[in-house]
């Protein structure tokens, strides 16, 4: 016989301001098999708390029910409770009245109604619940990194330094990221090079840390603590034992004229030889000179001895015969416990914009049809000190050095109409900062920012964004450019000034567009192999907004750095940080407590063994391959059936053998046939729905 | 029970998947959407757990319409639940169509974690087309005829 304890929180005025709790309380005071229905301000309070356990004690109660929240946010709070009174924590179920009832609705009698029949549902489903112990697995301590910027660099180092192995992947053939090729670093003007290169060395040299470059994520296979990844090591035709990192080849390729990645395309007129132009790479490349590792990949799809099949001057120049053209990709399985995703982003090529996505892009701003028209990453490698010029400001068109240079921020962040709504956040600030390095390079030039708003939130921030105003004379127009035009040389930059209530025409020879931050354009494609969610602009999705943030939905998943959403360097290193001690907290225990939400297929004594009659249909729909085979014997060894097993280390408890099984051998514990129709049967029961 | 169609309330029966569609119900919430209290939501771990047997369950309680909603494809926590449902669910509605049950009676749709203004449209749209419905008395007429072919 049941003896149900039914708890009401008021959540203050959340549930209470709307739901009639007292009435709630005698409702399901009468519901059969309840024993104690109460209502209180707070349940998930101490004393909330408080009066659960002593209701279980004093009412010897079998089954609880707690009516709040989502049990998204406190199911974990009350099954603790529970079993600190004694009661199996499976024992207890959650109504929600919060998100799905008071939130949501704004008459009251309506809403008391629905939590009413809400609560009486779950009511129906405990009577039916079991109890369950936690499953125990063994945990590999061993993470995986997923991307080599910063995120995956501070996020490496920090569970290395731990004492924990770490495999970091990188799809490039350095690691690095976008700050690897970025000038000088704000609010600080720290070079970022010089800041980061140690980094780099130390993850190279780092014993615990298995650096993989020129690699990708290809399958994931597992959970938390047991994953097993398949890593997609690329053809790097290079022999990395062999390689000294000499760079003879790369001064002897004959193919020179492919657009550098590093330099972010940008071309520039050479000045020795105007015939010439500066930012290309070779076939057989390293990024740049400062790569970690600095051994060269080969880059087939331009490379002269893949596309026709001559040449070969890199295999005959190398002193130490590493060139390999014959590499084929290779596959390895990593055993990895936890991994941290730092994957980065990209900045929006609003030229491409029609093709890529489904926004309108900026056309009328010319980038990608003007060459003086460039992205914010593209005028980072034009005053960087390793870029194409060696940081002298030329423009690509000519090589002459820009006179007056308009920056423009928000192209296609902020705008609902034709980009994404979301503020890249870092634009404000590395405007200001280009302003500021252009103005200390070019001592009479002029620069113009138009801006929405100046978004300077930060340490020094503000302070920074003033000085670019202040001291470096760099005129904001607050407004928005409508169009921008070739004529007689210079580029027109047609805007408003809404503050003095005017049109603008500037004469530009250069012109900065800070495009929006973008996750990869395969954000999405590593998402579902990690089995992790995103959101409406495909940035991945953090377990809680406030509260968990660089932890995924999946456990044992977490997030590091840009691919979560727009953020700055010092922002990507704390969360990396966090994310590693995450990891570091994870592997401080050699086991690791599952929740037993998992299939389980019927057993009976002889001579029926088990209603399973062996079709293995749910074998086949099992995503986690977690369906085994087991034959049941007889004494003399002679095989009397074949049924289905779950293995409890690989069941997921995602249910979907047990909606397909034929026999209805196979049970979902925590979700099993008799509590999903006694929640149903529930629907009803209360006149009027 | 027979309810007159003046005071008809729908009375809508959903399940929805623990990852996507519950936390983007979850979501509506925490941004105090508001949308018809119509729904009655039944939390299963993955909208591939849903036996069709559930949604008939549903019906035979006095459901109106049932709604089944799990992540977007592609984004199933469990990789591919979420096809499963969709092709099992394709197969039942075909069967209840062939029944004569109107097709707004059993939905499918995806909901995502970040869809919270999704999820109140979709109840509201949803109740708005069953109110036009009427009441699901069929479903009895259905029983009955089934138990006289029997």
């Amino acid at each position: 016989m049941s003896r149900i304890g039914v708890f009401i929180c008021h959540c203050g005025e959340n549930i209470g301001g709307v739901v009639h709790c007292d009435q709630m309380a005698e409702a399901l005071a009468e519901h059969p098999g309840v024993v104690v229905s109460v209502d209180y301000k707070y349940m998930c309070s101490d004393p909330g708390q408080n009066l659960i356990k002593e209701a279980i004690e004093k009412h010897k109660l079998t089954g609880v029910v707690v009516s709040a929240c989502s049990p998204r946010m406190h199911e974990p709070t009350f099954r603790t409770a529970c079993a600190e009174a004694g009661l199996n924590p499976f024992l207890c179920e959650m109504a929600n009245i919060r998100e799905h009832c008071s939130w949501v609705h704004a008459d009251r009698d309506e809403a008391t109604r629905k939590a009413i029949e809400l609560c009486r549902m779950m009511v129906e489903k405990v009577k039916n619940n079991q109890q369950l112990q936690p499953i125990h697995v063994p945990i590999t301590k061993r993470a995986l990194v997923i991307g080599g910027g910063i995120a995956g660099i501070q996020a490496a180092l920090d569970i290395a330094n731990a004492g924990h192995e770490v495999v970091l992947v990188e799809r490039d053939a350095s690691i690095g990221g976008h700050m690897l090729q970025l000038s000088e670093t704000f609010p600080t003007l720290d070079c970022s090079q010089c800041i980061l290169t140690p980094r780099m060395v130390e993850v190279a040299r780092h014993p615990k840390i298995t650096l993989m470059t020129w690699c990708e994520v290809e399958k994931v296979d597992g959970y938390i603590g047991n994953f097993e990844v398949t890593v997609r090591k690329k053809a790097r035709s290079v022999d990395m034992e062999k390689c000294t990192g000499c760079g003879a080849c790369m001064l002897k390729c004959p193919s020179k004229k492919i657009p550098s990645e590093f330099n972010a395309g940008i071309l520039i007129p050479d000045p020795e030889n105007p015939r010439k132009k500066l930012g290309y790479r070779t076939a057989i490349y390293t990024p740049c000179p400062q790569s970690v590792p600095n051994k060269p990949v080969i880059d087939r799809a331009n490379c002269i001895k893949f596309t026709k099949g001559k040449c070969g001057v890199c295999a005959k120049i190398c002193p130490t015969g590493a060139v390999d053209y014959e590499q084929e990709d290779e596959l390895v399985v990593e055993q990895i416990g936890a991994i941290v995703v730092a994957t980065g982003y990209q900045v929006w090529s609003v030229a491409k914009a029609a093709q890529d996505y489904p926004y309108i892009g900026y056309g009328e701003y010319g980038y990608g049809t003007h060459p003086d028209i460039i992205d914010g990453l593209q005028f980072e490698r034009l005053l960087s000190a390793s870029g194409p010029t060696g940081g002298k400001v030329m423009r690509p068109s000519d090589g002459k050095e820009p006179e007056t240079v308009v920056f423009l921020s928000c192209v296609g962040s902020r705008d609902n109409e034709k980009g994404f709504t979301y503020c890249s956040k870092i634009c404000c600030m590395y405007l200001a900062k280009h302003a500021m390095l252009y103005q200390h390079k070019v001592h009479h030039g002029q620069t113009f920012n138009f801006y929405m708003d100046i978004r300077a939130g930060g340490k020094t921030y503000d302070e920074f964004s003033r000085r670019t105003i202040e001291d470096d004379g760099c005129i904001y127009l607050r407004g928005r450019v409508s169009r921008i035009y070739p004529r007689d040389g210079k580029l027109v930059v047609q805007g408003a000034d809404t503050l003095s209530n005017a049109q603008v025409e500037v004469e530009a020879d250069l012109v900065v567009l800070a495009t929006a931050m973008i996750p990869q354009p395969d954000a999405e494609e590593l998402a579902q192999k990690l089995r992790i969610p995103y959101d409406k602009d495909r940035f991945l999705s953090e377990a809680h907004p406030k509260l968990r943030p660089v932890e995924s939905q999946t456990a044992g998943v977490y997030l590091a750095g840009t691919c979560q959403g727009p953020r700055d360097i010092p922002e990507t290193v704390a969360q990396a940080s966090g994310a590693a001690s995450k990891v570091s907290a994870l592997f401080s225990a050699d086991e690791l407590e599952r929740e037993p939400m998992v299939a389980e297929v019927h057993r009976a004594a002889p001579p029926i063994f088990s209603i399973c009659f062996g079709c293995f249909f749910c074998e086949r729909v099992c995503p986690y391959g977690a369906i085994e085979r087991e034959e049941i014997t007889a004494r003399d060894g002679s095989v009397i059936k074949t049924v289905a097993k779950v293995n409890e280390g690989l069941c997921a408890g995602c249910g979907l053998c047990a909606a397909s099984c034929r026999a209805n051998a196979i049970t979902l514990k925590g979700f099993n046939d008799e509590q999903m129709f006694a929640v149903v049967n529930a629907i009803g029961e209360e006149e009027g729905f | 029970m027979s309810r007159s169609s003046q005071d008809f309330e729908p009375r809508i029966v959903a399940f929805v998947c623990n990852w996507c569609t519950y936390a983007g119900a979850d979501l509506a919430g925490t941004s105090r959407l508001k949308y018809a209290s119509n729904v009655r939501v039944v939390r299963v771990p993955c909208s591939g757990r849903v036996d069709p047997l559930l949604i008939v369950k549903a019906f035979e309680r006095g459901a109106d319409a049932v709604l089944v909603s799990g992540c977007h494809p592609g984004d199933c926590h469990y990789a591919e639940g979420n096809y499963y449902a969709r092709r099992r669910f394709a197969i039942f509605r075909d069967l209840l169509l062939y029944l004569g049950v109107e097709p707004e009676r059993v939905q499918f749709s995806w909901v995502s974690a970040a869809e919270g203004a999704k999820w109140a449209d979709l109840i509201d749209r949803l109740t708005a087309q069953v109110r036009d419905l009427g009441p699901f008395e069929g479903y009895h007429a259905l029983i009955d005829a089934a138990k006289a072919v029997s």
